[in-house]
């Protein structure tokens, strides 16, 4: 067979890989992350219900091949951009699910709609498998190169032009597969090639704007189209990349004040304001700035200000630069040099360049110096020591308020994040962390346990006289100091929070008569949960929490997570009489995911699977087998993703993690998906569960050994460069990604050879259980961290053989006795 | 005029009156029971004892005046079914008419008194202003969206709400012409509480402002100036919750 042939297949996987990936970038713009997450997950059941589909329509589907992979691709084509436009224009309004669950009917329908086109694409590869049984290897290899291409190409992609184009040009490759694959049809063949052509190319050019147009369908509870509503406010720029979509407002008539945590003391009006909102939300603001620092006088008032009084001239680091408030903040406090590590490259520019006069060219001045990097990243591999630490809120406060980070790994607030942030300190220096404050407190009360394992792993023996913490109405500011605090400092401490009625909940020597002056609490929660941590009874103490306040670790990087079970039947009982903030809806998002998915599963592919067992597959030990393909699925993708989660601190950036993580296990198992067809080719068809099981032993041998090797090989190459440091990741992934590309196509020949109608089933199984596992792995990472992930993962991998090992040789006995082989 | 046809007019008249009349008091008739059971369900909320509720429970007065306001009337003709539910609703541009419980709270944390004015920082639906409206002797409020204020505005006079006076604008710096004022309601969302609205709360005035998402208030933060003209905010819970399992915090 020609390689040519399988092009089509590379190019749809390209398509539906990158349809995935933008979907969910679409989908955090117009709703929230988590809702996007969900929504994409499930829409990928297309690919089980594609499995069922092409196992009962199989036999005229592969006598008309080339037609009906063409109409099944252009079918994707038009589903990408018809779902999509059909999905945004639902009222679905995330936010009311807990006071109306008829709110979940349309999300329903956005499941339905969006789970057409995945349908489509699958179809076209559970045919291609179909139509050539004896090359499997090579389809899977097509596949998977395909899929490489498309995860990296649209990340990409999404640097260089704005997610409505991408969509476009996503549908255009579905239809440029489908012209492609119409050049095998038997009959009309240039008309089919001419037309899909034509049609790829109008599409790739030009569609109707509304159909692709994400502002008017965004959720009209977003930061962004609440500041639109006011009269005269307007879009000034916008800017695209797959770090998210930033869109700088203006508001003459009735300007921002953004100043979170201003003391009630403050007089000052803020100056004028650009807001700068990530996807819609997440506010940020440029500050107007003359030059003269009594224009922001205002932001000596902020609890964020506190580290200032105790440091004099310090050098100064920023984690999170935004908009470059705390800029402002530091060099209207005489900070002597300021650092401002800035993640999104898009961010910098827009304050260095385009708003650079607006801001007073705060960034250009020559003792402030911009980096682009992640927060972690840049600390672990800086050689500057600082005085002064500052890890500003960036977060908004409906974010947080609404538990949407609780599922994202966030390695800023681990232990070692914190012991990295010590090693840069100088010696008299201090870190200062500021959020928001939530009551009953939830995050405050796990960065203060945070600090504390963190203070204790550095060999400090009295953590608590390293520790300040100060609380406004609505935020919190925690300084973690790297020698204990002097009595001056407890006294600067206390005389900045009384100027400003803040109130001290933690500083060395404090007691309950000092504390819950000013924001009175009904109880003084800080307080007492500060002493609890650093006494005798803290593991009692945070067992008894009723949220989730244990310290994150670089292994299980889940800092917004506070959800505990035992809490929820008490949450749920006052969630509508005012206690719905308290829920963190994160992680029942999660939980519901997976478990719809599970429902969705069953219907769409074991139901069928039982209906139609007298129809075919009668030559398969049907349970046993599928399991196989379910077992298969769930390992890949849980260590793949434990492989992604690992590799953002190596890598210096989630987006890197996850594009070349992604491309490189899709790219070396599509090699190893080759390599054992050659095998295969060379040995004969018999030796196919042993060359899986040598499979399987060396994955589980690599997986194993790279849990242990990686934090040292991590350790000794971050500070190679960025080029150095992707070379690096592909290596160490190619040899594992190569062996676990194997006994996919390897079990799929095995049983293929005994039944072709099981493969659009194996297919569909195998998709579903990659779903399944996506949400899995995020669910297992809470709770049992990487480690466990991958633990689980390796026995999966151990297990599957023996799944595929008993019942053939039973078959084999069974036939030769003449016994009907399958009766499951 | 021929007598038939002035009785005729006259009937005229007296039934164009008639159907006036019942056309603004219908209202405020209408859907009592539903209303009834809104008030019970308020009680039964604050009677688990959060702490933004003291001891003697909801004043009774603000439960009266909240049993006389037609909310049905104050939402978006598709959400009338629910308006009466203990939930907050969409009302269109972003905002919502808050949950019944909480602008009970609300109410009842500032104290309003006969001879009070009251300000209020973001109309929305107007509802919020017509509970105080009874309560108070003059109810000032400002919205930022024209549209939810002109339309508040109207609903308001068509009500009878005549003790309550709308504006357009900038909350920022409230109504200085009729400060000071002996309570404020800030209902629209704010990164901190502006200066001239504390400047322009009474002696003895109480500000409440809560805190959260649209649909998930998490607290209410509630101002006090004190006669010496010092400055002390309370955080309350909605909801009695203990964070510890077991009891209290030691």
């Amino acid at each position: 067979m020609r390689s040519g042939r399988l092009l089509p297949v590379s190019l749809i996987s390209a398509a539906i890989l990158a349809h995935e990936v933008l979907l969910m970038r679409l989908f955090s713009i117009i709703q929230w992350h988590h809702f996007a997450y969900m929504i994409i997950s499930i829409a990928l059941l297309g690919f089980g219900a594609s499995g069922t589909f092409v196992a009962f329509a199989r036999r005229p589907l592969v006598e008309r091949y080339p037609a009906a992979f063409a109409a099944s691709a252009a079918l994707f084509g038009i589903a990408a951009v018809v779902s999509f436009a059909g999905a945004e224009r639902l009222p679905f309004n995330a936010l009311e699910v807990v006071w109306n669950p008829w709110q979940l009917g349309w999300l329903a329908a956005s499941y339905f709609l969006l789970m057409l086109p995945f349908f489509f694409g699958a179809t076209c590869i559970g045919l291609a498998f179909s139509c050539y049984p004896r090359q499997i290897g090579h389809v899977y290899a097509f596949d998977l190169i395909g899929a490489g291409i498309g995860a990296l190409g649209t990340v990409g992609l999404l640097f260089l032009v704005f997610p409505s184009t991408a969509l476009r040009l996503v549908a255009a490759l579905g239809l440029a597969a489908a012209a492609l694959a119409a050049t095998g049809m038997a009959r009309h063949r240039w008309l089919a090639v001419g037309s899909l052509g034509l049609a790829a190319a109008v599409t790739a050019v030009w569609l109707p704007p509304s159909l692709t147009a994400l502002g008017p369908h965004m959720s009209q509870y977003k930061g962004l189209r609440l500041a639109l509503e006011v009269p005269n406010a307007r879009v000034v720029e916008e800017r695209s990349s797959p770090l998210g979509l930033l869109t700088v407002v203006e508001s003459p008539t009735v300007p921002f004040r953004y100043a979170p945590g201003l003391s009630l003391a403050n007089t000052q009006e803020p100056p004028t304001q650009l807001a700068v909102f990530t996807d819609g939300d997440s506010m940020t603001a440029f500050t107007a700035y003359g030059g003269n620092p009594a224009t922001v006088a205002y932001l000596d008032r902020t609890t964020a200000a506190l580290p200032f009084r105790i440091l004099e001239r310090p050098r100064t680091l920023i984690l999170g630069a935004g908009g470059g408030e705390q800029v402002l903040l530091a060099l209207r406090a005489g900070a002597n040099t300021v650092a401002a590590v800035e993640v999104n490259s898009q961010m910098i520019d827009l304050a260095r360049h385009r708003f650079a006069d607006f801001v007073g060219g705060i960034f250009s001045r020559p003792n402030v110096r911009s980096h682009l990097a992640e927060a972690r990243a840049f600390a672990s591999t800086t050689r500057e020591r600082y005085d002064l630490i500052q890890i500003p809120l960036l977060d908004s406060f409906s974010a947080a308020a609404a538990g949407v980070q609780s599922v994202h790994e966030n390695y800023t607030y681990t232990v070692e994040a914190l012991q990295d942030y010590l090693a840069v300190l100088r010696p008299d220096g201090v870190i200062a962390t500021t959020r928001w404050l939530r009551v009953p407190p939830r995050d405050i009360l796990k960065l203060f346990a945070t600090a504390t394992v963190a203070l204790e792993a550095e060999g400090v023996v009295e953590p608590g006289r390293h520790l300040a913490l100060i609380r406004s109405w609505n935020t919190a500011t925690l300084l973690v100091a790297k020698s204990p605090f002097t009595a001056e400092d407890v006294a600067a401490i206390r005389g900045f929070a009384a100027e400003n009625f803040f109130d001290v909940s933690w500083a060395p020597g404090i007691s309950a008569s000092d504390v819950n002056r000013y924001n009175q609490l009904d109880q003084e929660y800080f307080y007492e949960g500060a002493v609890a941590l650093l006494g005798p009874e803290r593991a009692e103490f945070t067992e008894r929490y009723k949220f989730d306040i244990a310290p994150a670790t670089d292994n299980r990087p889940y800092f917004f997570d506070f959800f505990r079970w035992r809490a929820l039947p008490e949450l749920l009982t006052l969630h509508t009489q005012g206690g719905a903030a308290m829920l963190d809806w994160g992680y029942l998002i999660l939980v519901a995911t997976l478990v719809q998915a599970a429902i969705l599963s069953a219907i769409l592919i074991l139901l069928p699977l039982w209906l139609g067992r007298r129809l075919f597959a009668r030559a398969v030990h049907r349970l046993r087998a599928g399991l196989y393909f379910l077992a298969l699925g769930l390992a890949f993708l849980l260590i793949e993703i434990a492989f992604i989660q690992r590799f953002v601190l190596f890598l210096g950036h989630p987006l890197y993690a996850v594009a070349v993580v992604l491309a490189g296990f899709l790219a070396f198992a599509g090699l190893g998906s080759a390599l054992a067809a050659r095998w295969m080719a060379a040995v004969g068809r018999g030796s196919a569960v042993r060359s899986i099981a040598l499979a399987v032993v060396v994955i589980a041998f690599l997986a194993t050994s790279y849990l242990f090797a990686l934090p040292l090989v991590f350790e000794r190459l971050l500070a190679l460069p960025d080029a150095a440091k992707i070379a690096v990741a592909l290596l160490l992934i190619a040899p594992l990604a190569v062996f676990m590309g194997m006994p996919f196509p390897l079990g799929l020949g095995h049983v293929g050879a005994r039944s072709e109608a099981f493969i659009p089933w194996a297919w569909g199984i195998n998709g579903c259980a990659s779903v399944l596992s996506a949400i899995l792995a995020a669910l297992l990472a809470m709770h049992v961290g990487f480690t466990g992930v991958v633990a689980i993962a390796t026995a999966l991998y151990l297990v599957a053989p023996a799944l595929l090992a008993g019942w053939w040789d039973r078959h084999d006995r069974q036939t030769s006795q003449g016994l009907v082989p399958d009766r499951s | 005029m021929p007598p038939l046809a002035q009785c005729q007019a006259l009937l005229a008249a007296a039934l164009a009156i008639a159907v006036a009349v019942v056309s603004t008091s219908a209202p405020a008739q209408d859907r009592l029971a539903e209303r009834a059971a809104m008030i019970e369900t308020i009680k039964s909320h604050a009677g688990s004892a959060p702490s933004a509720v003291e001891a003697q429970g909801i004043d009774p007065a603000v439960l009266k005046a909240m049993g006389n306001v037609p909310r049905h009337l104050f939402v978006p003709e598709a959400q009338r079914g629910a308006a009466y539910r203990d939930r907050p609703l969409p009302i269109g541009f972003g905002q919502t008419i808050s949950q019944p419980f909480i602008v009970a709270l609300m109410t009842d944390l500032i104290k309003v008194g006969p001879g009070d004015t009251v300000l209020e920082v973001g109309t929305g639906s107007g509802y919020q202003a017509a509970v105080l409206s009874p309560l108070a002797a003059k109810v000032y409020s400002i919205e930022i969206i024209p549209e939810l204020g002109h339309r508040a505005a109207a609903r308001l006079a068509e009500l009878r709400f005549d003790n309550v006076e709308v504006k357009v604008g900038d909350g920022y710096y409230g109504w200085p012409a009729h400060a000071p004022f002996d309570g404020i309601v800030v209902t629209a969302a704010a990164s901190h509480i502006p200066p001239p609205l504390v400047e322009q709360l009474a002696k003895g005035g109480r500000m409440v402002v809560p805190v959260g998402g649209p649909f998930a208030i998490q607290l209410l933060m509630l101002v006090e100036k004190r006669r010496d003209g010092s400055i002390t905010t309370r955080q309350l819970l909605p909801v009695s919750f203990v964070p510890l399992r077991g009891g209290r915090v030691r």
